[in-house]
């Protein structure tokens, strides 16, 4: 697969500036700045209510900033580019009642894609069948992830939002997601993976980016962050599900 | 227009796979029809001045049932998100949306007027020729806002008391113009025209006005 448009790896294809998004008089980010080079992975961890979620779906354009902006492949009008990234959320974005190949060639149309062959490929990309009839709301947690995944695969973008791609998602399945990940960052997507399985990223991630209190406090080549315990805001649930 | 028709398409196999909203509909007109020959008995002249009000009351309250069910399914599962982060028109949700609703009421219309017509003895004494016309139009003023507040009270709390306390007041004019219409066919005693001509100009109006600020409601947090 090839994106229609991509920034050099190594280049910032999203600036943050200043990014601030409140819910009423809660503030869920409070003053982001970063930028994210093109072809790389990040995993972006932090506690429940650290913004991670927050973050990803600013990026998406799903939610409006308070202040601050969000450049994408250098617009500030994200309306103009969404056709270059995809996105994950937690919940499947999917309908329970069709299949997987009638979801995503529904989902195809909107993006003005009309040939079943790029749906399929999705979908097996996933290592999932497209012949499958069952519903997707027969499908188990870990199916219905991976469908997810070929949902936001599907157009082909340049850059890669999941929002807890792993979760509820057995260990050998949530590896042979990263594998798929690692093969994508690998040819030319920019990836953001907001998870709590960070381990799971561990030697695949390029750089891991940590959140506090809606804040980007760290960005660590590696799992450790220096002068703190091995894998800070890992639950050992969470790291033993890893293993 | 594909894009409408591929949501339009969704939308009907995912009702025919769900039955959600017809079914609902369905039992709840045919309870008010019933409900209502039981509690007025009226004398056929008496029917055709009366029917036009029952009528349209009975379709409006089932179309509001319908209309509470059509984002509901978008909203399972986060779908609408799907929609919001893709390159397709705002307006050609809305569209597809709005047709569906229409087909559905059109369904249920067909299938209680028959019935509204043995339980209440009814024949037109006027043009019935303009039944079908007012029948469109007015189902059209009850969906096109129908589906826009609908949207709008999607993310509200209570969205399902929501709906008829936007809905409703609004429809007032659609709402009068439907039963004098209908009336005025029924009886034979005045002309139907003027309030056809209101009909098809709210129509036209609020059609235009929520294809205008339907993408403000889609995106609206």
């Amino acid at each position: 697969m090839t994106s229609t448009q991509t920034a050099p790896s190594g280049s910032p294809i999203i600036v943050v500036t200043g990014l601030i998004k409140q819910f009423g008089r809660f503030a869920a980010l409070r003053g982001v700045d970063a930028s994210f080079d093109a072809g790389r992975l990040y995993a972006i961890l932090g506690d429940n209510g650290a913004g991670k979620t927050t973050l990803l779906r600013t990026l998406a354009g799903l939610n409006r900033p308070t202040r601050g902006s969000v450049s994408m492949l250098g617009s500030k009008d994200l309306r103009k580019v969404c056709q270059q990234y995809g996105y994950m959320a937690h919940p499947s974005l999917l309908y329970d009642e069709m299949s997987g190949m009638e979801n995503l060639r529904y989902f195809a149309r909107l993006y003005g894609i009309a040939d079943d062959q790029r749906c399929a490929a999705a979908i097996r990309a996933v290592k999932l069948d497209p012949e499958l009839a069952r519903p997707v709301g027969q499908y188990s947690q870990g199916m219905r992830q991976r469908m997810s995944l070929a949902r936001a695969l599907l157009h082909d973008p340049a850059i890669l939002l999941l929002d807890e791609p792993f979760s509820n998602v057995d260990v050998r399945s949530a590896r042979e997601m990263v594998g798929l990940l690692k093969q994508m960052r690998d040819g030319g997507k920019t990836i953001f993976v907001v998870t709590h399985q960070a381990t799971l990223l561990e030697g695949a991630a390029d750089e891991f980016v940590w959140m506090e209190a809606g804040q980007i406090v760290d960005r660590t080549p590696g799992l450790h962050r220096p002068g703190e315990s091995p894998v800070p805001g890992q639950s050992p649930a969470s790291s033993t599900e890893a293993r | 227009m594909s894009l409408t028709r591929a949501t339009l398409a969704k939308d009907l196999r995912l009702e025919w796979r769900s039955k959600d909203a017809i079914n609902s509909m369905l039992f709840f007109a045919l309870l008010v029809v019933v409900i209502f020959s039981f509690s007025f008995d009226p004398t056929a002249e008496e029917s055709r001045h009366i029917a036009g009000g029952l009528v349209w009351v009975a379709f409006l309250f089932a179309a509001v049932v319908a209309l509470n069910q059509t984002w509901a399914r978008e909203l399972r599962n986060q779908v609408l998100d799907a929609y919001r982060v893709s390159p397709a028109p705002a307006n050609a949700l809305f569209l597809a949306k709005a047709f569906g609703n229409f087909i559905f009421v059109i369904v249920l219309e067909a299938l209680m007027t028959p019935l509204f017509i043995i339980f209440y003895n009814l024949r037109a004494l006027g043009p019935a020729w303009q039944l079908p016309i007012v029948g469109a139009l007015g189902t059209w003023a009850l969906v096109v806002n129908g589906t826009f507040f609908a949207a709008m009270s999607l993310r509200t709390r209570s969205r399902e008391i929501m709906l008829p306390l936007l809905l409703f007041p609004i429809s007032i004019p659609a709402v009068l113009a439907m039963v004098e219409a209908t009336s005025s066919i029924l009886t034979g005693e005045y002309s139907a025209k003027f309030w056809i001509v209101l009909l098809a100009a709210y129509d036209v109006v609020f059609t235009t006005g929520c294809l205008f600020l339907f993408e403000i409601v889609l995106n609206a947090e």
